[in-house]
């Protein structure tokens, strides 16, 4: 059994809330006494039925505007997998809780009316797919019950979206004709839809094949934490503690610490105290080096064959996640997995419009929700591979350096 | 290739050792908040995972209402030797002394939401400046957009408008003097995954998780333990059960479920066929107010 971490996308009454409701519902995730509080709180409608969008609703503020405020965590669970699905909410702010949402996900679902198509927010839910690099695509065209499950609607679709997946170089693209309100493969094949031949989705997230994303290629390694018990029979011991971003290391490796450039082999490899002969993404594991080097949090232990970037100029593009706007020439700390420098945004070339891809001037200054292309400049060097590459080592945030707060969420060119 | 991969239980603990290292990196004064339940016994498991060979660097912090399960108390003392941490405990009863607070009144007065004063007065003392709980965003509906590493301010509340967005495995830990940070280190696991990663672990559990013989009143439903502090009602008949419990809270404010579970594989049985959520199984105080949880962590709770 593993484990999908996925989000889902579609513009406000698409049907998110009442798909992730059916999603627990039908996979009997919602416990009995869950359903009785739902029950309650639907009593009062007229028809009587359970209204399931409610299962996901969160904070009383937001029940009271009636509104998703923030993106919220779901679990569920079959006996093929575990599920974690990150729920975005859909209207104007949508740029940084999707994108927040997005940064751990395997998968995506976009939604789409089935009366509506393919329109600008779905285009727009896309294209940050793209940008974020999200590796499988599931366009689930809802509400097929209120087009008498036509099949023409549905091919239509596909056609139209099949343009928006080429101009974007989305790959891995599946389309299932769903009702979530009536259950319409959602977990049993539709009786409604019998023209149709894919699997229902469920099945689709329990079978559909994750483990390859991870990247065992290019061995990563960060440092986060040094351990030095300094007791009497660990007296010299000094194990580097931190996670497998990507790839495989094996005791007896030439690596090179960086950004310093000090060669060196991995001595022993350890996970939880107990040594192993390797160790690989996306463990959490300890090394400890051969020679006595100084290193600290945030410098990266990758094999001497297989070197990342290093630099302290980054081309990037920044979407910015604050109200108060990015001034270019400020500075911001930059924090890239556990390596926090000081940084300043040097210049902004130009802005992306997420509804179109188009480049467009910057006027004034970046305001929340937009993304740009920008230059940022560090006081010390990052240890990085481009985004497009490797994610897990070409990712990062701008912080305030007055408010604390995560401003910015980098992907570096 | 099946050999480079990792199951979930795998996975959800990689990922809560890569937080705990993250705290022990990014602040000075870390604590553990260890309640004595399933979950932060969890969390000391994946705290010695996570610094070995080297001791868990920083200290339990157990505050005690003083309606513990005996039992509780018991493991809590062990376990903190047996990792070789140091624990801190503070009680509920000092600070109702110091700070002239009102006991709770009732059938079963119930000093969980005093906790919080002791809580912050033990931040300030100490001056902690993360907080690692074992808060699960599964729990409660108002958990779910829960961050895991969650800002409080001086007077240790959540402002759910100022968290920060948390991106990729990135966790942004910088604070203002006076402000810290709660962290939730096992946010996205379920209780089944708990029990699952014990049972994986063979993690010993203090006995009351475990089916035995004990007196309880029945209370709209649910099973309360008889003890000192519940003061039972005319009409309330004391009756000896076969019970377990499935969280472990006060005395006063934690129902027993009816069980012969005696072993974690007949526990996990039993919770899966039962399809009750745990707090509506088990929290007495709970049922108040839907938004009784969201209210309580605005003002500092756990
Ligand atoms: N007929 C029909 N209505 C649906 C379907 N899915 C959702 N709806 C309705 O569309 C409305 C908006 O759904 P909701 O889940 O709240 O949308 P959200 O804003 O995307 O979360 C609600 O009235 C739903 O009952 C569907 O498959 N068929």
């Amino acid at each position: 059994m593993d484990l999908l971490r996925f989000i889902t996308a579609g513009s406000v009454d698409d049907g998110k809330s009442t798909l992730i409701g059916r999603l627990l519902y039908d996979s009997k995730n919602i416990l009995i006494d869950q359903l009785e509080a739902l029950e309650r709180s639907t009593k009062n409608r007229e028809d009587g039925t359970v209204d399931l969008a409610l299962l996901t609703d969160g904070l009383r503020a937001e029940r009271e505007q009636g509104i998703t405020i923030d993106v919220a965590y779901r679990y569920f669970s079959t006996p093929k997998r575990k599920f974690i699905i990150a729920d975005a909410p859909g209207h104007v702010q949508y740029t940084r809780n999707m994108i927040t949402g997005a940064s751990n996900a395997n998968l995506i679902i976009i939604l789409v009316d089935a009366r509506l198509g393919v329109i600008e927010q779905t285009r727009r839910h896309s294209i940050i797919a793209s940008l974020l690099k999200i590796r499988h695509v599931v366009v689930a065209i809802n509400k097929m019950d209120l087009v008498e499950y036509s099949q023409d609607v549905y091919n239509n679709i596909i056609i139209d979206y099949t343009d928006v997946a080429k101009q974007l170089g989305l790959e891995n693209v599946t389309y299932i004709p769903i009702s979530a309100l009536n259950g319409d493969n959602i977990v049993d094949k539709s009786e409604n839809i019998t023209w149709y031949d894919g699997k229902p989705l469920l099945d689709f997230l329990e079978e559909v094949e994750v483990s390859s994303d991870v990247n065992l290629k290019d061995p990563r390694f960060q440092v986060q934490f040094v351990i030095r018990p300094q007791t009497e029979d660990l007296h010299d011991y000094r194990g580097y503690a931190g996670k497998v971003v990507s790839g495989i290391y094996k005791k007896g490796d030439k690596v090179t610490v960086l950004p310093s450039g000090i060669e060196t082999s991995i001595s022993a490899l350890e996970i939880a105290g107990k040594e192993v002969d390797e160790v690989f993404a996306p463990q959490s594991v300890t090394i400890q080096l051969a020679d006595d080097i100084d290193i600290s949090r945030g410098d990266s232990i990758v094999k001497s064959d297989n070197l990342p970037q290093v630099s302290n100029e980054l081309e990037v593009l920044l979407c910015w996640m604050d109200e108060k706007p990015l001034i270019p020439g400020n500075k911001y700390y930059l924090q890239h997995n556990s390596r926090l420098v000081r940084s300043v945004v040097k210049q902004v070339e130009y802005k992306i419009d997420v509804n179109t891809l188009q480049h467009l001037p910057l006027e004034g200054n970046v305001k929340l929700n937009e993304v740009v292309k920008a230059t940022i400049k560090t006081a010390s060097p990052i240890v990085y591979d481009p985004y497009d590459k490797l994610s897990v080592n070409g990712s990062a945030v701008l912080i305030d350096e007055t408010s604390n707060s995560t401003v910015a969420a980098v992907l570096i060119k | 290739m099946s050999q480079y991969q990792l199951n979930y239980l795998e996975q959800l603990e990689n990922e809560s050792i890569h937080i705990f290292r993250e705290v022990a990196a990014q602040f000075e004064k870390p604590a553990l908040l260890f309640s004595g339940g399933k979950d932060s016994i969890t969390l000391v498991q994946l705290a010695k995972k996570a610094f070995a060979p080297g001791k868990i660097p920083f200290p339990l912090v157990h505050i005690d209402t003083g309606h513990n399960f005996p039992e509780a108390l018991e493991y809590r003392d062990w376990l903190a030797k047996e990792v070789g941490a140091t624990l801190i405990v503070r009680k509920v009863e000092d600070t109702i002394k110091q700070r002239k607070l009102t006991e709770p009144k009732g059938k079963f007065p119930s000093r969980n939401w005093l906790q919080t004063y002791t809580l912050l007065d033990t931040i300030e003392e100490f001056e902690f400046d993360a907080c690692i709980g074992g808060g699960r965003r599964d729990e409660e509906k108002a958990r779910a957009k829960e961050r895991i590493f969650s800002v409080r301010d001086e007077f240790g509340q959540w402002n759910p408008k100022l968290q920060r967005p948390e991106l990729w495995n990135t966790y942004n830990g910088r604070i203002q003097k006076g402000e810290n940070v709660r962290v939730f280190p096992i946010s996205n696991w379920t209780e089944l995954d708990i029990w699952n990663y014990i049972r994986s672990e063979q993690i010993p559990l203090p006995s009351i998780y475990f089916a035995h013989e004990r007196d309880v009143i029945e209370h709209e439903g649910q099973l309360v333990a008889m003890s000192e502090y519940v003061q039972p009602t005319a009409g309330d008949v004391i009756v000896k059960k076969k019970v377990r419990y499935r969280t472990v809270g006060d005395m006063t404010c934690t129902a027993a479920v009816e069980s012969t579970a005696e072993t974690l594989d007949e526990v996990i049985n039993e919770i899966i066929s039962t399809r009750i959520s745990e707090r509506g199984e088990t929290r007495i105080d709970d049922k108040v107010t839907e938004a009784a949880m969201e209210d309580r962590k605005k003002n500092g709770y756990f």
